[in-house]
C-alpha cells in the first residue's frame, strides 16, 4: 500500500477538485483489480479490467493528458479489451475457473511469493519515486497535448516507434499464418452441388421425415413406405427406433376434451 | 469554456432534452418515410400527423411486464442497457450547436463542453457503447442473443477502424482535434483558379475530402447497426440478436440507445464533412445567416437530412450477408482509406508552397501515379468464362431436351359433359366446366 501512500501525496499537491476524483476513483480502480483476480468466472474479471483501465483513463485526464486517457479508453477497454470478451464468449458462457487444487499447497505459496512480490515491487517504486519533485507539464511554447506526443513519438524516438510497429505487425501476420486454414478442394460452386445431389444413386429430394403414414409423429418412429415397410432414410443416426404401442398413439386429452 | 455552473447545468438539461425529443421524433419520422416509400399511409393516428405515435409506444413499453430469463447472469444483464444509454448520451456533450452566443447576459457557445480532442470523446463513447450490445448478448442466456452480440462485437471493432481512418483525414486536413475548431476551419472557402478564373469553392471537408466522406458515412451506418448493415439483430436470422430477451424498460433503453446513437453518428458527420452549424450558402447572401441562434436551424437541418439518409437506406437496400459485410469491411473500405490518406498526405506536401518546386512536384506527381496505378491494377474479379460444353442432362442437371415439344393443354381437349342427372344443378361442377 505504499503506492496509495505516494499517490496520497501526489493528490494532497493537486488541486481540490482533482483530490476528490483521485479519492472516489482509486478505490474503483483498486477495486476492479481485485475483481480481476477474484472472480470465478472469466467474462466478470475482463469486466473488472475494464472498469480499472477506464478509471486510469480518467487519470491521466486529470493529469492534463486528455489525448493519452481518450485513446486509452479506445484502444485498451474499446478494441483489446472487447477481443478479449469476443474470444471468451467464443468459450461459451459457462467456462468458470476450475477450483479443484492441482499443486498440493499451491494457494499457500502463491499468497506468500504474491505478497512478497508486491512489497518488492513497491518498496523498489518508492525509493525511486520519493525524492521526486512534482512539476506542472511542460510543453514547448505553441504546442499542445497532441503536438507534444506527435513530436516526442515522430522524432525523437521514431526509431523504436517503427520497431515496435514492425514486430507487431510480424506477430498479427504470424497469428493469421496459425490461424489461417487452407480450404480442401478448392470452392464448390452451385454446379457441383447441384451434380452431387442429381447424381445416380442419390434421391435429390429431401429425407423422408419420422412418423411418415405411421400412426405417430415421434422422432424415434421411423416412417413407413405405402407397403408397411420401413423407409430407411427416416432412421436417426441417434435415436433408436421404435413404433409405438397403441396406447402410447393415442390422443391424450391434454385440451380438456372427452372424444 | 469558462461557463459558471448554472448555465452547464441548463446546457446539458438542454442535450439531454434535445436528444430525447429527436429520437421520438426520429422514430415517428422513420415510421412515415418508409412508409411514404412503400405507398401506405404509416402511423397518422395519434396527434397531428401521428406525431404522438413514438410517445405512445413508450408508454406502452414502459407498463409492459419485465422478464429476466432465468439462465441470465441478473448483474450484467441489468448493466448492460445502462451502459448502452450513457455511452449513447455522454457522446453528444461535444456537438456544437452554433457559435457564440449571448445567454442572460453572458457570452457562451451553443455546445456543452469543448476541448483539445474533443473529437475522440464521440469515438470513444461509440467504442464503449458496444459493451452495452455485447453484454446484453452475453448476459440474456440464449444463443440468439450470444449470437447478435459476436456478430456486434465483430462488426464494430472493424467498423470502427475505417471510420478512425475517415475522421483521421480530417485532422490531416485541419490540424485541429477539437469539433468547435474544426467547424470554424471549414468556415473558410478553398481558393481556387481555374484557366484564369478565380473561384472560391466552400470549404466544408465532404468536398476536400471526398472519399473519405464516403468512407465515413459507410461505416458509420455500420457503426450504428442499422440497416442494412443490422447483423447484430437480424429479425430474419437471430430473432432479435441481442435483444432478445430484454423487454419493457430495459428493451426500450436499448432502442434509445440506438437512436441517439443515429442522431449523434449524424452530426458528427455533419460537424466534421458538413459545416457544422454555418449556413448551407456564402456570407454575402445572408449577412447575419450564422450569427445568433440561427445556425441552430441550419444544423438541425443537416442532422434531419442525415436521419433522411438513414431511413433512405433502410427503406431501400435488403441486409447484407455476414462474409459480405466483412469483406466491405477489411477488404474495400480500410485499404481504401489508408491509400488515401498517404495520397493526401503527399498531396498537402505537395501543395505546401513552403517547400521547393523538385520536392512538391515529386511528392504530387507520386500520389497521382499511386492513385492511377491502383485503378488499373485494382484485382477485380476473375472475369466470367462461358462453359466449355453445355450440359446434356447424362450426369448432370435434367435439363430438358432442346428439342421439346409443348404438349398441348389438357383443359383444351376436355370435352363439356352432359349436366347431372340430379334435378338441381350443383354449382362446384358447373365452375369446373368454365
Amino acid at each position: 500500500m505504499i503506492d496509495l501512500a505516494q499517490a496520497a501525496g501526489l493528490a494532497q499537491s493537486a488541486s481540490a477538485g482533482e483530490a476528490v476524483f483521485f479519492w472516489i476513483l482509486a478505490p474503483i480502480a483498486l477495486g476492479g483489480a481485485i475483481g480481476l483476480v477474484l472472480s470465478r468466472q472469466a467474462i466478470h474479471a475482463a469486466l473488472s479490467l475494464a472498469v480499472t483501465m477506464m478509471c486510469l483513463a480518467v487519470f491521466y485526464i486529470m493529469q492534463s493528458a486528455p489525448f493519452l486517457g481518450f485513446v486509452q479508453i479506445m484502444v485498451y477497454t474499446g478494441a483489446i479489451m472487447m477481443l478479449f470478451l469476443f474470444v471468451l464468449m467464443l468459450f461459451g458462457r459457462d467456462s468458470k475457473d476450475s477450483m479443484f487444487e492441482t499443486l498440493r499447497g499451491q494457494r499457500l505459496l502463491a499468497v506468500l511469493l504474491g505478497v512478497g512480490l508486491a512489497a518488492l515491487l513497491s518498496s523498489g517504486l518508492a525509493r525511486a519515486v520519493s525524492g521526486l519533485v512534482i512539476a506542472e507539464p511542460t510543453a514547448p511554447a505553441g504546442q499542445g497535448n497532441v503536438e507534444g506526443i506527435a513530436e516526442a513519438l515522430f522524432s525523437t524516438y521514431l526509431f523504436p516507434f517503427e520497431i515496435v510497429s514492425g514486430v507487431l505487425t510480424v506477430a498479427a501476420v504470424g497469428a493469421l499464418m496459425f490461424a489461417h486454414v487452407a480450404k480442401k478442394g478448392g470452392h464448390r460452386g452451385q454446379k457441383e452441388h447441384s451434380r452431387e445431389r442429381f447424381a445416380p444413386g442419390n434421391y435429390p429430394g429431401p429425407r423422408p421425415g419420422p412418423g411418415v403414414f405411421a400412426n405417430s409423429d415421434s422422432t424415434a418412429t421411423p416412417a413407413l413406405r405405402p407397403d408397411g415397410s420401413i423407409e430407411p432414410a427416416s432412421l436417426s443416426e441417434y435415436v433408436p427406433p421404435r413404433q409405438l404401442t397403441p396406447a402410447e398413439a393415442a390422443p391424450k386429452h391434454t385440451e380438456g376434451r372427452e372424444s | 469554456m469558462n461557463d459558471p455552473v448554472w448555465l452547464m447545468l441548463i446546457k446539458g438539461v438542454l442535450v439531454f432534452v434535445v436528444l430525447v425529443l429527436l429520437v421520438l421524433f426520429t422514430i415517428w419520422y422513420e415510421r412515415r418515410v418508409v412508409a411514404i416509400m412503400q405507398v401506405r399511409p404509416g402511423p397518422n393516428r395519434n396527434g397531428p400527423f401521428g406525431l404522438l405515435q413514438s410517445l405512445a409506444d413508450g408508454l406502452k413499453l414502459a407498463f409492459k411486464e419485465d422478464t429476466m430469463p432465468r439462465t441470465a447472469d441478473k448483474l450484467v444483464f441489468l448493466a448492460a442497457p445502462v451502459i448502452a444509454v450513457a455511452c449513447a448520451f455522454t457522446a453528444f456533450s461535444v456537438v456544437p450547436f452554433g457559435p457564440v452566443v449571448n445567454v442572460f447576459g453572458i457570452e457562451t457557445e451553443l455546445q456543452l463542453t469543448d476541448f483539445e480532442v474533443s473529437v475522440l470523446v464521440i469515438l470513444a463513447c461509440s467504442a464503449l457503447g458496444v459493451y452495452g450490445i455485447v453484454l446484453a448478448g452475453w448476459a440474456s442466456g440464449s444463443a440468439y442473443s450470444l449470437l447478435g452480440a459476436l456478430r456486434a462485437a465483430a462488426q464494430v471493432i472493424s467498423y470502427e477502424i475505417a471510420l478512425g481512418l475517415a475522421v483521421l483525414a480530417v485532422f490531416f486536413q485541419s490540424k485541429l482535434m477539437s469539433t468547435g475548431a474544426i467547424v470554424e476551419a471549414q468556415a473558410e472557402g478553398l481558393p481556387l483558379s481555374i484557366g484564369g478564373a478565380e473561384i472560391t469553392l466552400p470549404g466544408w471537408y465532404f468536398i476536400v475530402l471526398a472519399p473519405s466522406f464516403v468512407i465515413f458515412v459507410i461505416a458509420m451506418v455500420g457503426e450504428t447497426n442499422r440497416a442494412p448493415f443490422d447483423l447484430p439483430e437480424a429479425e430474419s436470422e437471430l430473432v432479435a440478436g441481442f435483444a432478445t430477451e430484454y423487454s419493457s424498460l430495459k428493451y426500450a433503453s436499448f432502442f434509445l440507445a440506438e437512436y441517439v446513437n443515429m442522431v449523434t453518428m449524424s452530426a458528427l458527420a455533419v460537424t466534421l464533412f458538413l459545416g457544422g452549424w454555418a449556413a448551407p450558402f456564402p456570407d454575402s447572401w445572408w449577412p447575419g445567416a450564422n450569427e445568433g441562434f440561427m445556425p441552430l436551424v441550419w444544423f438541425f437541418g443537416k442532422v434531419l437530412a442525415f436521419l433522411f439518409f438513414y431511413v433512405w437506406l433502410r427503406g431501400t437496400l435488403p441486409r447484407l450477408r455476414y462474409d459480405q459485410f466483412m469483406n466491405l469491411g477489411w477488404k474495400v473500405l480500410v485499404p481504401v482509406s489508408l491509400v488515401w490518406l498517404m495520397v493526401l498526405a503527399a498531396m498537402n506536401i505537395g501543395l505546401d508552397t513552403g517547400n521547393e518546386l523538385p520536392t512538391r512536384i515529386a511528392f504530387a506527381g507520386g500520389a497521382a501515379i499511386v492513385v492511377m496505378a491502383l485503378i488499373f491494377f485494382w484485382p477485380s474479379r476473375k472475369p466470367y468464362e462461358d462453359p466449355a460444353e453445355p450440359d446434356t442432362g447424362l450426369g448432370g442437371f435434367p435439363v430438358p431436351p432442346l428439342d421439346l415439344a409443348v404438349p398441348p393443354n389438357p383443359r383444351s381437349l376436355k370435352q363439356l359433359e352432359p349436366a347431372s342427372t340430379s334435378s338441381a344443378p350443383i354449382n362446384g361442377s358447373q365452375k369446373e366446366e368454365e
